[in-house]
């Protein structure tokens, strides 16, 4: 079984998604496709899917050429579609939900439960997930178990896919998530299944694929073996720059008195935190999964109830959100969707919410500050009516950070500022951040992504279970010193 | 194809005038005849606006009907009890106010969903109408000639015949309440945080909106204007009973929802809201004018507003793919 994609072009009217791609997709092998938004992954996805058809080009599969003019027929040729949104029934049990493409097993014309849960079990064994009981609620488990249960699912039944496409599967979920998706993909890939794995992330396209097809503006920008290619050498293929650009040069700092000190700061799972940010300093939050990153974030904004002192320049650092915007604190949370934005609201009231100011209402001063302050952001959108609902995750994130910025903040508090986010939004982000730093803002950054905490901090504060583990400059830290510090004493 | 669908909610609701008008043309377009919609649909255009108050947050609120007649009730017992105007008409509306503000705060403070909250507010409400008004109608000698006769004057506009044609009083405080409530909720920043409680109550919290409060702000405006058209209803018949408002709750609650299908955004906005008012009104008055049977009246009305907001429902899911 071998898929081939031969010269696939589409365009919709003006815009050219797809110009004369080509590649091949074989069993036993992990196929990662990387490009920026609007580089048409999404497109591709569509065409392999039978939702869109190609305008020129073929599809070839073993010498012969096929055409997926239905969902249905790509289906039947054995591909099989994973979202970052799975689509379950919450109310059913696990067996149940791995069974809705299936009739359910029958004895006596009756539903035969136990062998349902049986066959939903070995099939969940298969791929080593004993963790996972069939008879469990769908609604109990997490993100990432359901979306093991779908891709177990695909196992059971008579027509075995040889084909998985997985888009940004991890998007949603927890490192501990994405490690177990990622050994079910590798056990996958050693029973002969051919995985098409689209990603923005870079770590983990190096870690489990076979070969990386790089898309740009729509053409090939290139294919190689993982073995002959380098991070570096991707990004430059996906963006046209250098990863050395990635994270703009720090410059020192002068001496100043601190803009947030915190002391003997517990809320939620953090217990006796003490630390202060200088102006213009820009402080690394590490910390494994649970560690309270977020939380001390939202502590510091007042969205949860914190005990301690905390001191914004002289005043106590105000204890609700309200407030805290007014004094100057801007906040940037973890969830953009759940907590960020207002998906069908305009894109100029999401970034005016925390500015308004008066009784009535000033569009064209609104209107005024998103197009400065999305210009600084290298915000791209149609307009300022525009809803983020049609936005990419970049630009997104960067309605966001003009809604930060719009206050002329003291103090920048960001949760994950790049998750989700392509690596050329990536660039302006960081760009983004560096420059208010420069221009005296304290900053907070809450990341998972080593490589970011190291690139953007200046000092690093390491979490471990609620409690400040380590506070240390960032002075030629590699990952692995700074997960030695996250795991804190025990593991050193 | 999306132009069409866009415009489908206008292009029905210029239709329906325009049946009518052809159907009935001496009577259905004449100025005297919208003067009478106008009065006919006023209470429930004042309830309707003042729902689209909560329903820009996200919330509703199922009292209005109960609240409308209760105040009724109250003014009409304390026109009894020999109170004079002021006094039974601020009685009446701070009842309005106390109520939309125990609605907020069961929704706001308590976290009681909406649906919950104020389908046991009705209940309360709509037995404290009985227990005051002993279940009875109380009219026309127990209350104050003016009040009953501030309904049916108006400001005379132009001469049919020897009739005077006015603008009526219950048209202009409702097209009053309308006007302010479009200031509220679509010119203050008020309104605009609204709105972001009803785009995403966490993310508008985050962003430093004082959700709670607003929220509990928004359904005592709502109570308000449910008052205001339970005075508005009993000044009108002349009398109170402590139903008469009960039906104001759906009708309003539709003519949201029809005015939403309107938009192009799909939310609830003031001006919809009124266009989905006045449609109402026409068709109820153009069918009762072509004599339909009232019941048909109502299955006819129920199937124009599913294919009203079905077809807008359609254009959005277009525009999401």
């Amino acid at each position: 079984m071998t898929l081939t994609l031969d010269q696939i072009s589409r365009s919709y009217g003006p815009v050219q998604a797809l110009r004369g791609v080509s590649l091949s997709l074989r069993p036993g092998q992990v196929h990662a496709l990387m490009g920026e938004n609007g580089a048409g992954k999404s497109t591709l996805i569509r065409i392999l899917a039978g939702l869109e058809q190609p305008d020129t080009g073929r599809m070839v599969i073993d010498g012969h050429a096929v055409a997926f003019p239905r969902p249905e027929v790509a289906r039947a040729h054995g591909l099989r579609f994973l979202h970052q949104e799975m689509q379950v029934v919450p109310g059913l049990s696990v067996a149940e939900n791995m069974h809705l493409h299936l009739p359910f097993p029958r004895r006596l014309g009756l539903v035969d439960w136990r062998r349902l849960r049986a066959t939903a079990r070995t099939a969940l064994a298969r791929l080593g997930l004993d963790h996972i009981d069939p008879a469990a609620p769908m609604v109990r488990l997490a993100l990432g178990d359901r979306m093991l249960v779908r891709i177990a699912a695909t196992l059971i039944g008579a027509d075995r896919p040889w084909l998985y496409v997985m888009d940004e599967p991890t998007a949603a979920l927890t490192a501990a998530e994405s490690e177990r998706l990622f050994a079910v993909i590798r056990d996958l890939r050693a029973q002969g299944a051919g995985i098409l794995y689209v990603s923005h992330r870079m770590a983990e396209v190096m870690d489990l694929s076979d070969q990386i097809t790089v898309l740009r503006d729509g053409a090939l920008a290139g294919s190689t073996a993982r073995a002959g290619t380098t991070e570096a050498a991707l990004i430059h293929a996906m963006t046209g720059r250098d990863l050395s650009d990635l994270f703009p040069p720090r410059r020192p700092r002068p001496e100043a008195p601190p803009v947030l000190r915190v002391q003997d700061l517990s809320a939620g799972p953090l217990r006796n935190i003490s630390f202060d940010v200088a102006p213009g300093e820009i402080l690394g939050l590490a910390g494994l999964a649970g560690s309270g990153r977020g939380a001390l974030l939202r502590a510091l904004v007042g969205a949860i109830p914190r005990q301690g002192h905390a001191a914004l320049g002289g005043d106590a650092l105000p204890a609700t959100p309200s407030a805290a915007w007014a004094a100057g604190v801007a906040y940037v949370p973890r969830e953009r969707r759940d907590e960020g934005l207002m998906m069908r609201r305009p894109i100029v009231e999401n970034a005016a919410l925390p500015h308004l100011a008066g009784l009535m209402q000033h569009r064209k001063a609104e209107r005024a500050m998103l197009a400065a302050k999305g210009a600084e952001v290298r915000l791209k959108a149609a307009g300022p009516q525009v809803a983020p609902l049609t936005l990419s995750g970049g630009n997104q994130q960067k309605v966001l950070f003009a809604r930060a910025v719009a206050g002329n903040p003291r103090l920048l508090l960001l949760d994950e500022p790049t998750r989700g986010v392509d690596v050329g939004a990536r660039f302006d982000l960081y760009r983004v951040i560096r420059d208010l730093a420069d221009k005296g803002v304290a900053v907070i950054v809450a990341s998972s992504d080593l490589p970011e905490i190291i690139g953007l901090a200046d000092r690093i504060a390491v979490l471990q279970d609620g409690r400040l583990g380590a506070l240390v400059a960032n002075d030629g830290l590699t990952e692995a010193d700074v997960l030695t510090l996250c795991y804190g004493p025990k593991a050193a | 194809m999306t132009l069409i669908r866009r415009f489908a909610g206008l292009v029905g609701m210029i239709g329906i005038v325009l049946f009518f008008s052809l159907a009935r043309p001496e009577t259905f377009p004449t100025l005297g005849n919208w003067l009478n919609i106008s009065q006919q649909v006023s209470m429930l255009l004042v309830v309707a606006v003042a729902m689209t108050v909560v329903m820009a947050m996200g919330d509703f609120d199922l009292s209005v009907g109960a609240m409308a007649s209760l105040s009724g009730v109250i003014a009409a017992v304390m026109f009894k009890a020999g109170f004079g105007m002021v006094p039974a008409l601020a009685a009446a509306l701070g009842a309005g106010l106390a109520a939309g503000v125990v609605n907020g705060a069961l929704v706001s403070l308590g976290g009681l969903l909406p649906f919950v909250a104020t389908l046991a507010t009705m209940t309360v409400l709509s037995g404290a109408a009985f227990i005051i008004s002993d279940g009875r109608t109380i009219s026309g000698t127990d209350l104050p000639a003016a009040f009953g006769d501030f309904a049916r004057s108006g400001i005379p506009l132009a001469m049919d015949g020897d009739r005077v044609l006015s603008l009526p009083s219950l048209t202009i405080v409702a097209a009053l309440v309308a006007g302010v409530l479009w200031l509220v909720l679509e010119q203050t920043n008020y309104g605009r945080r609204l709105y972001a409680i009803g785009g995403n109550a966490e993310a508008a919290r985050l962003a430093g909106v004082r959700v709670r409060l607003l929220r509990l702000t928004g359904f005592a405006f709502t109570g308000f204007g449910a008052a205001i058209a339970g005075l508005m209803y009993a000044s009108r018949v002349a009398s109170a009973n402590p139903v008469q408002g009960d039906g104001l709750m759906l009708s309003a609650i539709a003519a949201v929802f029809l005015g939403q299908s309107l938009t192009e955004s799909g939310q609830p906005r003031i001006l919809a809201t009124v266009a989905g008012v006045v449609v109402l009104g026409a068709l109820d008055n153009g069918l009762t004018q072509m004599r339909v049977d009232s019941y048909v009246r109502e299955v006819l009305v129920g199937v124009i507003i599913l294919v009203a907001v079905g077809i807008s429902a359609l254009a959005r899911r277009g525009q999401r793919r």
